[in-house]
């Protein structure tokens, strides 16, 4: 066994990894074998003053990521042999997971491309090594995901198709065309809206409380997968944050450029996460907490305090913070309402709140649920129990930039939409609030080109006119298991079988509770 | 402002009217009834007439609304992109000055949603 | 305002000897247990000794070994052989 003294210390080693087995060219110029570095105006003067926060060298890199791996698929094993899907709270929850492998791991997957690609783009060495793990990083999420779901996929619906239906499903291009937004960008935006906005300011909101939710409704897969991505997160953000500091750092010009990222991926990340502020609120029938209080937690005291450790750059905290944080009583009860009306059309399903999770709602929100939800969910649960489930036949309107149906309220009055819209070269365009027209109006010919998908089945290229041959041919939903409503579903059938129940026995035992 | 970018960055607006085979879009808000999610994403024919709109587009659109029936659109206050607007039912979309992605607002003041929640 | 700084690790055997080095270092943080996770947090600076951890332990440990039961972290880091640091300046 070698000495103590004898090792390299941390620093040293790192030093040695990155700085010195990086060179400087001599038969070709810099700025041709990095041609993406200035392009965005960010200036850079001296790259060996970036600070490796994580001095983690390949070897310790790779004893670590196979000894997370071992863990993960030992539990993976475990869950499968004992038929660990039998034992989460209710089937409903694994509506959530239908989301999360059709929207959030192909996610994982167009990461990892990003930093495959900006790892490419630094002249900086630590930068490049930092990308280059973090790529290899988002491709061992991507996959693990999609391993921990597939023992679900054996048993219950929607989860067959997931790849093909992000590129094509109405509600999937939010999270596609976030990244899309991200990777088409210049390598130092990318790093601002993935690595700080993304990472390191919004996605505890996914990966710690949603998770430790799946652990109480039983799913120890999942929450084991999400919290071995998560502590590669705990890397990612460190990138998150020293990328931020680096830049600001670097020369006084960078400073409002990085501001007015910052406004719009604060914007677009709060956004996407509408989604998960619906899958925590609604869709773990165990509640951990409730979203308002997670952003609480994880944006306004967190956030708050990573905001204030920035202004001596001369940042302060994303434009219309002030609107997102009201927003937190309203987002996940609008997009789950949003979902439930367009539940043919969703490869999950909805369904309306037991009485007791109402009460849950009413309690958690007190300002606003009773006041402008729970009517709307009370007179459709009625009106399905008279045999009229509420759907929504026509297509929605849908934001330009953030691509979600322009659903939410102002903060000043919750009873009216805050849509906007503007002409641009003679064109209309329509917005879901302040914060995505702003967004369009910094860059309208990135934003002209959205590919919405209402706008594309009226122009005839999805396979057919009507929702039925949209949703069948050209999402791969399969109508009558895939979606609908939860109650009366194959999934529902089956989970009642699993628990010995027939679905007559669990209607005569819900009479009897309620007389 | 515009687009950074290596190269000249310029893209054709990908939902221009004349991709909609004849057809146009018509976005219709019905404030307070937020029952619908979202304003309506209608596609309409330009030279369809206003009364033909609501009778045939609108009507059934909303018919799920314990409102929808005692609605009178006709009679109700409009907006036609964010500025005052008086249908004319025998006129069309078209010369009643309603072009591609046009949004209509319909305020109906006596009616306030589900147990009048805005819903 | 205060600027609480956090780590969040899996609840394992491991992140018990973690959390319970941590509590003995830094007596003012404040622990929370939640479904599958510890949570800890601190104004402004919390920090994780080797030397504390291999008490506990009863072996050599090496820091960067956190990071296979972490599950997130607010703060700035600051870390070599000895410590792991996070902090608002």
């Amino acid at each position: 066994m070698a000495v103590k003294n004898k090792k390299l210390n941390l620093k040293d080693k790192y030093q040695y990894l990155t700085r010195d087995m990086s060179w400087e060219p001599t038969y070709q110029k810099k700025e041709d074998i990095y041609p993406d570095e200035r392009f965005e105006g960010i200036k850079i003067t001296d790259w060996s003053q970036w600070e490796d926060p994580f001095r983690l060298t390949m070897d310790a890199y790779w004893k670590y990521q196979a000894e997370k791996e071992k863990k993960l698929y030992a539990i993976f094993d475990a869950f499968a042999q004992n038929n660990g899907h039998q034992n989460i709270s209710d089937a409903r929850y694994v509506n959530a997971l239908k989301l999360f492998l059709s929207g959030v791991s192909p996610l994982e997957h167009a990461a990892y491309q990003g930093y495959a690609k900006v790892g490419r783009q630094f002249s900086g060495a630590g930068a490049r090594v930092a990308c280059q793990m973090q790529a290899i990083d988002e491709l061992r999420h991507s996959q693990t995901q999609q391993h921990a779901m597939s023992h679900y996929n054996k048993h219950f619906n929607g989860l067959h198709d997931a790849a093909h239906m992000h590129d094509r499903v109405w509600f999937l291009s939010v999270p596609k065309s976030f990244f899309d937004d991200a990777r088409s960008a210049g390598p130092f935006e990318f790093l601002t809206a993935i690595s700080f906005s993304f990472e390191y300011v919004l996605t505890n909101l996914l990966f710690v409380p949603f998770m430790s939710g799946a652990a109480y409704n039983g799913d120890m897969a999942t929450v084991t997968f999400g919290f071995s991505a998560q502590s590669d997160e705990a890397r990612h953000m460190t990138l998150g944050l020293e990328v931020i500091k680096f830049i600001l750092e670097q020369h006084e010009d960078n400073v409002p450029i990085v501001q007015q990222w910052i406004d719009k991926w604060f914007w677009r990340g709060f956004r996407l996460l509408s989604l998960v502020g619906m899958m925590m609120d609604y869709m773990l029938p165990n509640k951990v907490m409730s979203w308002a209080e997670a952003w609480e937690v994880y944006y306004e005291q967190n956030g708050g305090a990573l905001f204030k450790d920035l202004e001596r750059y001369g940042i302060r905290p994303p434009k219309y913070q002030d609107i997102a944080n009201d927003a937190k009583n309203h987002v996940s009860h609008q997009a789950w309402a949003t979902f439930y009306q367009y539940g043919h059309a969703t490869n999950f399903h909805t369904w309306m709140p037991e009485k007791e999770e109402l009460d849950w709602l009413s309690e958690k929100y007190p300002d606003t649920f009773d006041k402008y939800y729970r009517p709307r969910f009370e007179h459709w649960a009625k009106e399905h129990a008279e045999g009229r489930r509420f759907y929504n036949n026509t297509l929605p309107q849908l934001c330009q930039v953030c691509q979600i149906p322009t659903i939410f309220t102002e903060k000043d009055d919750p009873s009216m939409l805050s849509h906007r819209q503007i002409e641009h070269e003679g064109e209309r365009y329509h917005f879901c609030s302040d914060g995505c027209c702003d967004i369009f109006k910094n860059e309208p010919e990135k934003y002209v080109q959205a590919w919405l998908p209402v706008h594309q089945i009226y122009q005839g290229n999805c396979e057919g006119g009507d929702v039925e041959t949209v949703v069948s041919k050209y999402y791969h939903i399969n109508i009558g298991e895939d979606n609908f409503d939860y109650v009366g579903s194959p999934d529902q059938k089956r989970w009642l079988a699993i628990k010995g129940k027939s679905s007559e026995e669990k209607t005569e035992s819900a009479k009897q509770d309620a007389a | 402002m515009s687009v950074n970018a290596l190269y000249d960055y310029k893209f054709e607006p990908r939902d221009k009217v004349e991709n909609f085979h004849g057809m146009q879009l018509l976005y219709l808000y019905w404030p307070r009834h937020l029952m619908y999610c979202s304003p309506f994403a209608f596609l309409v024919q330009p030279d369809m007439t206003f009364g033909a709109f609501i009778e045939e587009v609108l009507k059934p659109a909303v018919e799920a609304h314990p409102d929808s029936a005692r609605a009178r659109f006709l009679d109700a206050q409009w907006q036609l992109n964010g500025e005052p607007f008086t249908p004319d039912p025998s006129a069309t979309l078209k010369s009643s000055g309603i072009d591609h992605k046009s949004m209509l607002t319909v305020i109906t003041p006596e009616l306030n949603g589900i147990a009048g929640s805005a819903s | 305002m205060s600027q609480l700084v956090f780590i969040a690790f899996q609840d394992n055997d491991n992140a018990r000897y973690l959390a319970e080095a941590i509590m003995e270092d830094n007596p003012e943080a404040e622990l929370q247990h939640q479904p599958a996770m510890i949570r800890i947090q601190a104004e402004k600076r919390l920090v994780i000794n080797r030397e504390t951890m291999e008490e506990k332990l009863g072996r050599d440990w090496d820091v960067q070994e956190m990071l296979i039961d972490v599950i997130s972290i607010g703060g700035n880091v600051d870390e070599d052989d000895d410590h792991f640091i996070l902090q608002w300046n």
